[in-house]
C-alpha cells in the first residue's frame, strides 16, 4: 500500500513520507463501486435475518406501548417513584438516552470542523442513532409527567390560564435545549441525506422507490451552484451543532447541579456530563457499528482504524469521567460539610454500595482494556467493552440520581428505591423503540454517506489528501457499469 | 430565446456534455467561460470546490440569511423572557429580581441555535430552488449517472452566445464523452 501520493496527477509534487495510517477505505474503490455497493444494501432483497431483528424489536415496541397504555390508565403510582426518591427510572433513562445521542452529533458535526474524514464512513448512521436515542429520551420527562397529555404547558404559549413558564428553573431550559436538539439532529441529518436520496431515486427499480425517494429528494440534481449553497450550509450547521451539543448536556446536568441536594449540587457536573454522554454515546455507536458492518459486508468501509479510533475517544473520555468521581470525592470531602461527606460514606457503605462497585467496575476498571492495540483491534471485545460501558453509564446515573435523593438531610425522611416491573418494562420498551427505528434505518436509507465517501477515494481526484488513501486502479473507463436503461443494477 | 438554425426543431433547454473525470470537466469549464458563455452550470456526483469556481457558482448569500436568522432568534428569546418575566407574568421567587438575566441567557442561546439552524436549512432551500418537482437535465436519459460517478456540464440555451450548432461543436471539441441535447 503506498503511503505517498506518487505524483500520477500533474501539477501536484509529491508530499512528504508519512507514517504509516491504515486507509479509511478499503484500497480499490472509486465513486462507482462505493456507491453501488452503499446503495445495494437498501436496493436488494431484504434480508431474512432483517425481519427476525426486527420482529423481536418490534415486540419490544410493543411492549412499551403496553407499559404506556398502562401508566396513562394508572398513572405515575405503577412505578417505584415515591418520597423521598421522586425521579426513578424515567429521570435515569432519560439521561442515558439523551447521552447516547451526543455521540452521534460529536462525529458528524465536531469531527467534521476538525477535518477527520474516518468520521464519514460512520456519521450518517450515528446521526440516525442521535436521532432515535433523543426520541426515546424524550419520552420520559413527558410520561413522568403524571399527566402526560397537558405536556404542551411546558412550551410558552398564550392561553386562557394566563400563566407562563418560569424561566429561571432548569426543567424550562431543558424543555429548550433539548427541543433544538432533536430539530437541528434531524435537519442535520435530513440535509445530509438529500444527496443520497437522490441516488437511490436514480437507481431504484422499483417505481414507489423511486417517487418516495424522489419526494425526499426533493429535485436535487447534484448542479455546481446547489452543492456551494450545500457545503455552505452543511459546515454552518455543524458549526452550530458543536455549541448545542455541548449545552444539551450541560443544561441536562444543570437540573441537577442547580438543585442543592448533597451529590447533585456540585460544579463538577457540565464537564463531566458532557464527557460522559460522548463516552456513552461512542459506546453505543460501537455496539451498533460492529454488527452492521459485519452484516453487511462493510468491513472496506468502517475499517479496522474506525474501531480503533472510536475505542481512543472512548478511552479518553472515560478518563475524563474517573476524573469527574474523583472530583466529587473530592468536592464532598475538602467542603468539610457533613451532608456531603455523608453522602460519600452512603455511596460506598450504604444499601446502594454494590451498585457503585459496579459502575467503578464498567466505568473506570474494565475501559482501561482500551489502552491495548489488541483489544482495540479486535471487534469482539470492543463489542463487550462498549456492553460494560454502556451499563456503566446507565449505573452512573442511577447512583447520583437515586443515593443522593434516598438519604438527604432529615434521617425522619430516608427511604429506599426499586424499580418495579412496569419500570423496567417502560425501559426495555424504549430499547424497542430505539432498535425498531434502526432496523426501519439500515433497510430504507443508506447507512453510510454515499455522496461523501465518494469524495475520500482515491478517484475523485483527491489529490491534497492523497497520500492518507491508497491508490486505486481505475477502473476500466469505457464500461458504462450501470446504464441509465437499468439504473437499479446491482452487482 | 436565441436565433438557432433554419430548421423548425422544438427549442431546446440546452447542451450537456458529460465527462469521465473532474479534471476533465474542471478543465472544460474553464474553456466554456474563457469562451464567454456566463449561462452554465454544471452536475457532479459529489461537492467539487474548482467546478464551483470554474462555472462561476461560488458566492453564496447563505452565511448572511445565517447570520441575520441567529439574531433574530437571539432577540426573539430574550424579549419572549423578559416580556414574560418582568411584564406579563412577573413572579416574586425569593426576593429574586424580575430581570433575572443570567437564567434567561440559556434560552437565549438555544433560540439563536434554532433560529440559525432553520435559516440554514431554509435558506439553502430557497437558494436552490427546492424542492424542484421537475428540471429538463433529467429528460437526458444518462444523466441518471450523474449521481454515481458521472460529470456533466450545461450550457443553457439562454445563454447570449448560444447557437444550437456551434455550441455543440465546441463542446464536442472538449472531448466529452457525450454530448446531448437537453430537450424541454
Amino acid at each position: 500500500m503506498a503511503t505517498i501520493d506518487d505524483g500520477m496527477r500533474e501539477g501536484v509534487a509529491a508530499p512528504l513520507p508519512k507514517p504509516y495510517k491504515p486507509p479509511v477505505v478499503a484500497p480499490g474503490h472509486t465513486p462507482g463501486t462505493v456507491t453501488d455497493k452503499i446503495s445495494s444494501v437498501v436496493l436488494r432483497r431484504t434480508p431474512k435475518w432483517w425481519y427476525v431483528g426486527f420482529g423481536l424489536s418490534f415486540m419490544l415496541l410493543m411492549l412499551f406501548l403496553f407499559s404506556v397504555t398502562y401508566l396513562f390508565a394508572k398513572g405515575v403510582g405503577i412505578w417505584g417513584i415515591n418520597q423521598p426518591v421522586g425521579w426513578g427510572f424515567d429521570i435515569i433513562n432519560f439521561v442515558w438516552w439523551i447521552g447516547i445521542g451526543h455521540a452521534g452529533t460529536l462525529i458528524s458535526a465536531i469531527l467534521l470542523l476538525l477535518r477527520q474524514e474516518w468520521r464519514t464512513s460512520i456519521n450518517r448512521f450515528a446521526e440516525a442513532m442521535t436521532l432515535f436515542a433523543v426520541a426515546c429520551a424524550g419520552m420520559y420527562p413527558v410520561l413522568h409527567l403524571g399527566r402526560p397529555w397537558l405536556a404542551y404547558w411546558l412550551f410558552p404559549y398564550p392561553n386562557t390560564m394566563g400563566m407562563w413558564p418560569q424561566f429561571r428553573s432548569p426543567l424550562i431550559w431543558d424543555v429548550f435545549a433539548v427541543s433544538t436538539y432533536a430539530t437541528v439532529s434531524a435537519l442535520f441529518w435530513y440535509v445530509g441525506l438529500i444527496p443520497d436520496l437522490a441516488t437511490l431515486r436514480d437507481r431504484a427499480r422499483n417505481r414507489v422507490m423511486k417517487v418516495v425517494y424522489g419526494f425526499g429528494a426533493m429535485g436535487w440534481r447534484g448542479s455546481a451552484a446547489h452543492w456551494h449553497n450545500y457545503e455552505t450550509a452543511y459546515l454552518l450547521l455543524a458549526g452550530l451543532a458543536t455549541p448545542l451539543v455541548i449545552s444539551v448536556h450541560t443544561v441536562v446536568s444543570f437540573d441537577f447541579a442547580v438543585g442543592q441536594v448533597p451529590g447533585w449540587h456540585a460544579t463538577i457536573f457540565p464537564p463531566y456530563f458532557v464527557a460522559g454522554a460522548i463516552y456513552a454515546g461512542f459506546a453505543m455507536v460501537l455496539t451498533l457499528a460492529i454488527p452492521l458492518r459485519a452484516a453487511f459486508n462493510l468491513e472496506d468501509f468502517i475499517t479496522t482504524r474506525h474501531l480503533q479510533n472510536m475505542a481512543k475517544v472512548m478511552l479518553a473520555t472515560g478518563l475524563i469521567v474517573v476524573y469527574g468521581y474523583m472530583a466529587e470525592i473530592f468536592f464532598g470531602w475538602y467542603s468539610g460539610n457533613l451532608y456531603e461527606r455523608f453522602m460519600l460514606m452512603n455511596r460506598a457503605t450504604g444499601p446502594y454500595q454494590w451498585h457503585w462497585f459496579a459502575l467503578l467496575l464498567c466505568n473506570a476498571v474494565v475501559p482501561q482494556l482500551l489502552w491495548f492495540r489488541r483489544f482495540r483491534t479486535s471487534p469482539f471485545w470492543l463489542f463487550l467493552i462498549s456492553m460494560v460501558v454502556s451499563v456503566g453509564m446507565w449505573l452512573e446515573r442511577f447512583i447520583i440520581i437515586v443515593t443522593s435523593l434516598h438519604r438527604d438531610f432529615l434521617p425522619s425522611s430516608w427511604g429506599l428505591y426499586k424499580g418495579t416491573f412496569w419500570d423496567w418494562s417502560t425501559f426495555i420498551g424504549t430499547m424497542g423503540l430505539f432498535l425498531s427505528l434502526i432496523f426501519l434505518f439500515i433497510r430504507f436509507l443508506p447507512m453510510i454517506s454515499i455522496f461523501e465517501m465518494r469524495t475520500i477515494v482515491p478517484a475523485a481526484g483527491n489529490t491534497s489528501e492523497g497520500s492518507e488513501y491508497t491508490t486505486a486502479p481505475e477502473q476500466e473507463p469505457g464500461i458504462p457499469t450501470n446504464p441509465p436503461t437499468n439504473p437499479g443494477a446491482v452487482p | 430565446m436565441s436565433a438557432t438554425t433554419a430548421k423548425t426543431r422544438p427549442p431546446i433547454y440546452g447542451l450537456m456534455a458529460e465527462f469521465h473525470d473532474s479534471e476533465e470537466l474542471i478543465a472544460a469549464a474553464w474553456r466554456v467561460r474563457e469562451a464567454g458563455y456566463t449561462r452554465i452550470d454544471a452536475y457532479t456526483p459529489y461537492p467539487i470546490e474548482e467546478v464551483a469556481e470554474a462555472t462561476g457558482h461560488h458566492h453564496s448569500k447563505l452565511p448572511l440569511i445565517v447570520l441575520i436568522g441567529g439574531i433574530i432568534g437571539a432577540l426573539a428569546g430574550y424579549g419572549l423572557q423578559y416580556w414574560v418575566s418582568v411584564i406579563e407574568y412577573p413572579l416574586n421567587i425569593g426576593g429574586r429580581p424580575l430581570h433575572s438575566w443570567p437564567a434567561f441567557i440559556i434560552p437565549t442561546f438555544e433560540m439563536t441555535i434554532l433560529f440559525a439552524a432553520l435559516s440554514a436549512v431554509f435558506g439553502m432551500f430557497f437558494l436552490n430552488g427546492l424542492p424542484q418537482p421537475y428540471h429538463p437535465v433529467f429528460n437526458v436519459p444518462r444523466f441518471a449517472l450523474a449521481s454515481r460517478d458521472r460529470y456533466f456540464l450545461l450550457i443553457d440555451a439562454r445563454d447570449p452566445q448560444f447557437d444550437r450548432e456551434g455550441t455543440r461543436r465546441f463542446l464536442a471539441d472538449l472531448s466529452p464523452t457525450e454530448v446531448n441535447e437537453v430537450e424541454h
